[in-house]
């Protein structure tokens, strides 16, 4: 075939490519004009608030100052102005992420078997189960956090239920602990751990732990040296996407935790509330999310890799 | 057939011991709270706890309660308007990113449709504070319109999720038939491409739409003097005494969900 021949039809090709490609982000304005407006453009400009001074009554004052940063961790005495640690930051640092933690080793315990369980009935029956652990997954947030809210109340079904049977004489206080935020967030985030953990169960090949057993492996050997490795990457990406909402929850912590047990997005809500000091309420934004893109990335990693090896 | 020969085990290696009973023992865990809560809804006591009789007191007073009324009026509203721009920005995307081979800046496409997804909800609620605050200043106008558009960005991307994935299950066929029949363009996307991919789009729409229901945090933050959704309305409830109307309302929003996510799941499984 000679150049002269194929030249034209391929520069038309090439006009063609063009104009679809143009078309196609045309199509696709509209989409990122909203987001980047009112999801991407607002968290630059909290960049440059973060680096302001905080006006009297909240908000800014225009001017360039480094103590939205600087108030992370340390805090300017009003008296004496000698700088000392924020002791209650710290605390809530430590506490976000020690319940964040915990949730996400709760909500282990509770999803792997339950994940193994789904994953090991026969097909049909496999999407019922999963329906019914995805179906709580998308009602309201807010009730289901109600919902934990009116069992453990004081005067809730759990204390009346054991005042009732004896076992207590007077009622526990289990709301406005880290217990409540703990157990709050294990039952509203547990859907999270359950579905990846599926997925990795359900495409283990159950010859190898067949192979393990027939080579003399006991059950807890099998479990710990074949199945255990099998699925690792699905408990790593539920165990992060647990972790994350869990970091910045927020509703959670402040109807179960109440006004003193506050995590990380609490504290961002008090500088713009009456803490009214918005530069450091946005350097803490920024902070959490670093930590939640850190995670997001690592996630992404062992994701992509589960996918290059199955 | 001789089986080989080989340890016996007297068990089968799909089942783990005791991991039948946590399973189910989440599983009433996961619905206990919510079906004492939808209980208690119908209550005849003021106790969330102690049952006295079955009565409908709660939804008559949740039903006569102006602000009740007037913030689920609000909810329903502003996830209509969110979740209707949402789809038709997130079907125009959806058209725009799939069925192709990799074009210039398409990753960077995905990327700000994600980007919501990406940030925790405190975050994106905060920074919209920020600029919402600056610009109600700026302009003295407080109207819905800073919660429409607060709403429909986060929904963009929820919308878009069943719709790409209608779209990349199509396949062409039917399209390029059209086209060889000499319908024009536009006629071949009206015609062919817009019915095929209506169920994509229809379960987009209730996804967006209830994800704009459920939101309390952007809500609150971006919300002014007025402008309680149902949501941010339990929510402020909630530092009061809490009366079973609480139930009454959740149970509600509970039925509702329930019945848009069922048929988003029948819409998206059908083609399996």
């Amino acid at each position: 075939m000679t150049d002269a021949i194929s030249e034209a039809p391929r520069a038309l090709e090439r006009e063609a490519e063009k104009n679809d490609i143009r078309t196609r982000w045309l199509l696709a304005t509209p989409a990122i004009v909203i987001i980047f407006l009112f999801a991407t453009a607002p968290l630059f400009v909290m960049v440059v608030y973060s680096f302001l001074a905080p006006g009297d009554y909240g908000n800014v004052k225009w001017e360039f100052s480094l103590d939205g940063w600087t108030n992370v961790l340390v805090q300017r005495d009003i008296f004496d102005d000698t700088l000392m640690w924020a002791d209650a930051h710290l605390s809530i640092f430590w506490r976000s992420l020690s319940l964040s933690v915990i949730t996400t080793f709760l909500t282990l315990v509770f999803g792997v078997p339950t994940a193994w369980f789904i994953a090991t009935q026969p097909p049909g029956r496999r999407e019922v189960w999963l329906f019914l652990i995805t179906v709580p997954f998308w009602t309201n947030l807010l009730v289901r956090t109600i919902a934990i809210q009116e069992l453990i109340r004081a005067e809730g079904v759990i204390n009346n239920t054991l005042l009732f049977v004896g076992l207590i004489n007077a009622p526990i206080q289990m709301m406005f602990t880290d217990f409540a935020i703990a157990f709050g967030m294990t039952y509203v985030y547990l859907p999270l751990m359950v579905l990846p953990v599926y997925a990795a169960v359900e495409k283990l090949d159950f010859r190898l732990v067949e192979a393990a057993h027939d080579l003399y492996a006991g059950r807890w050997v099998a479990f710990r040296r074949v199945i255990l490795p099998l699925i690792k990457p699905g408990i790593i990406a539920g165990s992060i996407l647990v972790f994350i909402p869990s970091l910045g929850a927020y509703v959670t912590p402040r109807v179960l935790g109440g006004g003193k047990n506050l995590m990380f997005g609490n504290l961002i809500e008090l500088q713009f509330g009456a803490g009214r000091n918005w530069p450091l309420g946005a350097a803490l934004s920024l902070m959490l999310m670093a930590a939640v893109m850190v995670s997001l990335i690592y996630y992404v990693r062992v994701t992509s890799r589960e996918q290059s090896d199955g | 057939m001789a089986e080989p020969a080989r340890p016996t085990r007297g068990y089968s290696v799909r089942t783990l011991p005791g991991f039948a009973i946590v399973a189910l023992f989440t599983f009433v865990a996961l619905y206990a709270p919510i079906a004492i809560l939808v209980v208690f809804s119908f209550n005849a006591g003021t106790s969330l706890a102690i049952w006295e009789g079955f009565s409908l007191r709660w939804y008559v007073q949740a039903a006569q309660n102006e602000q009740v009324l007037d913030a689920g009026l609000r909810s329903l509203y502003l996830a209509g308007f969110s979740a209707s721009i949402a789809t038709v920005a997130a079907t125009m995307a959806a058209l725009a990113t799939t069925r192709t081979r990799r074009f210039p800046g398409r990753t960077m496409i995905y990327a700000l449709i994600n980007q919501p997804l990406m940030v925790p909800e405190i975050v994106t609620a905060v920074a919209l504070l920020i600029v919402f605050a600056a610009v109600k200043v700026w302009t003295g106008h407080t109207s819905m319109i800073y919660l429409i558009a607060a709403h429909t960005a986060f929904c963009v991307p929820f919308a878009y999720l069943p719709i790409r994935a209608r779209l990349e299950t199509m396949d062409n066929t039917l399209e390029v038939a059209a086209r060889d029949l000499y319908a024009p363009p536009w006629k071949v996307f009206t015609r062919v491409t817009l019915p095929l991919m209506w169920p994509g789009i229809i379960a987009g729409l209730m996804l967006a739409f209830v994800i704009s229901m459920d939101d309390v945090v952007i809500t609150e933050f971006v919300k002014s003097a007025g402008q309680d959704t149902l949501p941010t309305y339990m929510l402020g409830q909630l530092r009061r005494v809490v009366t079973p109307e609480i139930n009454a309302i959740s149970t509600v929003i509970l039925v509702v969900g329930a019945i848009l996510v069922s048929l988003f799941f029948a819409l998206t499984m059908r083609r399996r």
